[in-house]
């Protein structure tokens, strides 16, 4: 048995050593080496002292505060109608709600370009490039948050509140101002602070949406970094939002630890029925409204990748074969496809192991020293993604063997990002695993690894096949590290999509519609695939 | 064929297991009984390799299984709770074992109906385990342990969740399987009618240690101290004195052939002790009376002591109120050394 105890013993510090060492290397390396450029020669006091900074930073701020609140606005009617009614589709809609949130941000970037640039049906607008289709965007994005989280809230609370309001006297609108809304609040805030967070450390189309005079945080530190090459400005603005960020999720974490007690008093009922009357038309108005809302942009995108010069044509598409585009990426589009399928693939597997062997870290000894290794694994969700890559620009510009040339460090940037998602989808499902059924399988004769082969892994395979579907989509999707570190010549496709928008011309505009939509539908297979799962398994989204 | 030696386990400061000692007879069951913390089903778990010990061994056929790790040591244990595999059905569960010695997908199908049958869910195979009522799955879990063909089979209170009328069936069901394998086996319970009825012989635990080891017969007639007579059920323990052949009692005077010095002792009456008897040296009245079908249960008030415990048939019944008098068996009133409190 000494051997069996060795063994065991190994294989626990293994679970422990793989994702602390992952992480140190991956990502407190790169975040220290921000740190130490930082703290160099009064970069923090320069920048802050720097009128530009404040107005980098109050515009982050304030944009953020205001798509946030936008978001709320125009996501709770389509809560209301998703918790409150029922309807033929229902199920549809929701998933079709979740679409936009999980789509990369450069294929919304492009789809709002679309949409807005000369040709496009809402051209006459002439906002091009500026706040307002930033703001759009981010609400566009962030829907998804409001009616899932507070529609599964407002579906849970007992539409006889509501009523016994009415029946004492007080108008539609009183009894919602007067009972709903407060019962609603804990989870309208909690919608409203993941938009909040998400709209703060938004990138992607913050870059290509937003005019220059107009630049978040993020896109600050990008241009210091990469345009002016001023290491030690980006630095110290990485740091500027790792603070900042740090600090808004503490307070969150607090806001929510305070309010847990009054969501616990709700009691839950399934409350939906049909429309009838009036209702009729606020629910198909807001249905409508909401459909066309989210889906236009994106048939706008299919259309326009679709047409060329006025006529039916797959010509965008045919032309990413051409050598014109091959000049513009130094290499084939299909090759940036490629790239953006194995570096998925690749970050998928990287997650999955990591995250899993943590997984079953935390979940196998609760105690502090796990609860350390579960705090520790989740920092890179309060991380920004350019944070990240700007780290591994700092951190690994001399590695042995040229491993910083190395195309390998995309995909382990995707990974750093997408371990916490695996993390907070393996361990429930480890937890929920009675230890008495691994004692019964071993007491049928199966060793450790055929208890975890035959128990463990059957009973959460359903998590990790969520989880890898997770970090596939993150990893497609990925822009804001991978800018910092993707090679020229290994670019992924949202890169190839940024280099062509970044392009005048109108073949560089249709081939980065025609990027956008083979994305999309990369995207889209990936994530049906996971809800797939889902809906098998769970019987509702 | 068992033997577990002075076996120990700690949890920090707490024994969970202070030195048991413990023998298993080929073919014979041991019904390892006690209260919830005394460390039966630590004592299960240590023999089954589950739990590793601090101090002491384990040893089958006479070698020590310190090295044998649990997978290996071919015994069957049967969970409180059954244990099921949720992502299997019936058949899967029963083949799990068999899966692991055999790739003989025919000689593991035959098993499988085999134990099926044995256990009376022949036909089961292909259902889902959350379909199954508590009892039904109890039967998996004891097909499953015996498909394998384990040397020990081991039971963690495997009828806890189970009404009554299963109770009485799969007892009676185990206890056949059990003697016609000839299998031996220790069965934990904190139900003594339950370990007197499948075992051979009853081990008692009490925080960690095994108070007393024998037939069930002798165990009921003369529990080991006043704790265990209590454990079972016996009556409340008064104060009493033992002068020459004589144990003064709350109720009296009364003999007892339980003999000890004189000076002051406990005195426990065993519930089928009191009779009730018209030459009898006690006289009591009926406060209250139980009825249990086959038969009715007496509460009696005699003297200073508190209620006597008085099982009779219907037929014989007295009712609340009526005088009567009552004798007890010297054999049933049990006196043991005065516990300091």
């Amino acid at each position: 048995m000494n051997g069996t105890r060795a063994a065991g013993r190994a294989a626990r510090v293994t679970r422990v050593a793989v994702p602390v060492g992952f992480l140190a290397l991956f990502f407190a390396w790169p975040l220290a080496a921000i740190f130490g450029r930082s703290l160099r020669a009064n970069a923090l006091t320069d920048v802050l002292t720097d009128p530009v900074f404040r107005r980098v930073a109050w515009f982050t701020l304030w944009q953020a505060v205001v798509s946030t609140i936008l978001t709320v606005v125009v996501g709770l009617p389509a809560a209301y109608v998703v918790a409150r009614f029922e309807f033929p589709g229902r199920r549809l809609f929701r998933a079709f709600v979740t679409v936009p949130f999980v789509l990369p941000t450069v294929v919304v970037s492009t789809a709002f370009l679309a949409l807005l640039r000369p040709g496009g049906p809402l051209a006459f607008l002439h906002w091009q490039r500026g706040v307002a289709p930033l703001l759009i965007a981010h609400v566009f994005f962030n829907v998804a948050v409001v009616v899932r989280t507070v529609g599964g809230f407002w579906a849970n609370l007992d539409p006889r509140r509501e009523e016994a309001a009415r029946m004492l006297g007080a108008s539609r609108l009183r009894a919602f101002r007067s009972v709903t809304l407060p019962l609603l609040a804990p989870s309208i805030i909690a919608a409203g602070s993941i938009v909040f967070l998400f709209t703060f450390t938004s990138f992607g189309v913050a870059l290509l949406l937003s005019d220059p005079a107009h630049a978040t945080l993020e896109v600050e530190i990008y241009r210091q970094a990469v345009n002016l090459f001023d290491l030690r400005t980006a630095a110290a603005l990485a740091l500027v939002q790792i603070v900042a960020v740090l600090a808004v999720v503490f307070a969150l974490a607090r806001a929510q630890e305070r309010r847990a007690v009054a969501q616990r008093l709700v009691g839950g009922a399934e409350s939906a029925r049909r429309p009838r009357g009036r209702e009729r038309v606020v629910v198909g108005g807001v249905l409508g409204a909401t459909i066309v809302f989210l889906g236009g942009p994106l048939a706008v995108l299919v259309w326009r990748s679709l047409h060329v010069g006025g006529n039916w044509s797959l010509g965008s598409f045919r032309a990413l074969g051409s050598s014109a585009s091959a000049t513009t990426l130094f290499v084939s589009p299909w090759a940036a496809v490629r790239n953006s399928i194995e570096f998925a693939i690749i970050a998928t597997l990287i997650a999955l192991v990591v995250g899993g062997l943590a997984s079953v870290a935390i979940a196998s000894r609760p105690g502090r020293s796990t609860r350390s290794l579960d705090a520790f694994l989740m920092l890179p969700l309060g991380t920004s993604a350019v944070t990240v890559g700007f780290g591994f620009l700092l951190a690994f510009r001399h590695l042995p063997f040229g491993f910083e040339r190395s195309p390998l460090l995309v995909p382990i940037a995707h990974a750093v990002v997408a371990i916490p998602f695996v993390v907070r989808a393996v361990v429930p499902a480890l937890r929920s695993i009675d230890p008495r059924l691994r004692d019964a399988a071993t007491m049928l004769g199966a060793s450790p690894a055929r208890v975890w082969r035959e128990v463990d892994l059957p009973i959460t395979a359903r998590a990790f096949a969520v989880a890898a579907g997770f970090c596939a989509a993150v990893s497609l999707g990925e822009f804001g590290a991978t800018l910092f570190i993707a090679r020229p010549d290994w670019p992924t496709v949202p890169i190839a999509i940024q280099r062509f928008l970044s392009r005048p011309g109108q073949v560089n505009v249709n081939q980065s519609l025609a990027m956008s939509v083979i994305l999309m539908l990369l995207t889209v297979v990936v994530v049906l695939a996971i809800e797939r799962v889902r809906v098998r398994d769970l019987g509702e989204l | 064929m068992l033997q577990v030696e002075r076996a120990v386990v700690r949890y920090g400061e707490h024994r969970a297991l202070d030195g048991v000692d413990l023998a298993l007879e080929a073919g014979e069951t041991i019904a390892v009984l006690g209260p919830s913390g005394s460390g039966k089903t630590t004592l299960l778990r240590v023999v089954a390799g589950l739990q590793q010990l601090d101090a002491g061994r384990v040893c089958w056929a006479g070698g020590d299984l310190a090295r044998v790790a649990a997978h290996e040591r071919h015994f069957g244990l049967m969970f409180q709770e059954y244990a099921l595999f949720p992502h299997r059905d019936v058949a899967g569960n029963v083949e799990f074992g068999l899966r692991m010695t055999t790739s003989d997908r025919a000689a593991r199908a035959r098993r499988v109906d085999e134990v099926l049958d044995l256990v009376g869910l022949g036909g089961f195979q292909s259902r889902r385990v959350a379909s199954l009522s508590g009892g039904e799955q109890q039967r998996v879990a004891l097909a499953r342990a015996l498909a394998v063909s384990p040397r020990l089979l081991m039971f963690d209170e495997p009828l806890g969740a189970l009404d009554r009328v299963w109770r009485q069936r799969l007892l009676t069901e185990i206890r056949s399987i059990l003697d016609r394998a000839a299998l031996p086996a220790l069965y934990v319970t904190h139900d003594h009618d339950e370990a007197f009825a499948v075992a051979n012989r009853v081990a008692i635990m009490r925080a960690g240690r095994v108070v007393q080891l024998g037939e069930p017969a002798n165990v009921w007639r003369a529990p080991v101290d006043a704790w265990t007579a209590t454990f079972l059920g016996f009556g409340p323990v008064v104060a009493a004195e033992v002068r020459d052949e004589i144990v003064d009692t709350p109720w009296g005077a009364l003999q007892s052939s339980n003999r000890l010095g004189p000076g002051p002792v406990d005195a426990i009456i065993r519930p089928d002790g009191a009779r009730i008897d018209h030459s009898g040296p006690i006289e009591a009245t009926i406060v209250r009376t139980t009825f249990t079908g086959t038969r009715v249960e007496l509460a009696a008030v005699s003297g200073t002591g508190p209620a006597l415990t008085v099982v009779v048939v219907p037929r014989d019944a007295p009712a609340t109120g009526d005088r009567v008098r009552l004798s007890i068996d010297p054999d049933a009133l049990l006196v043991y050394p005065r516990q300091a409190d």
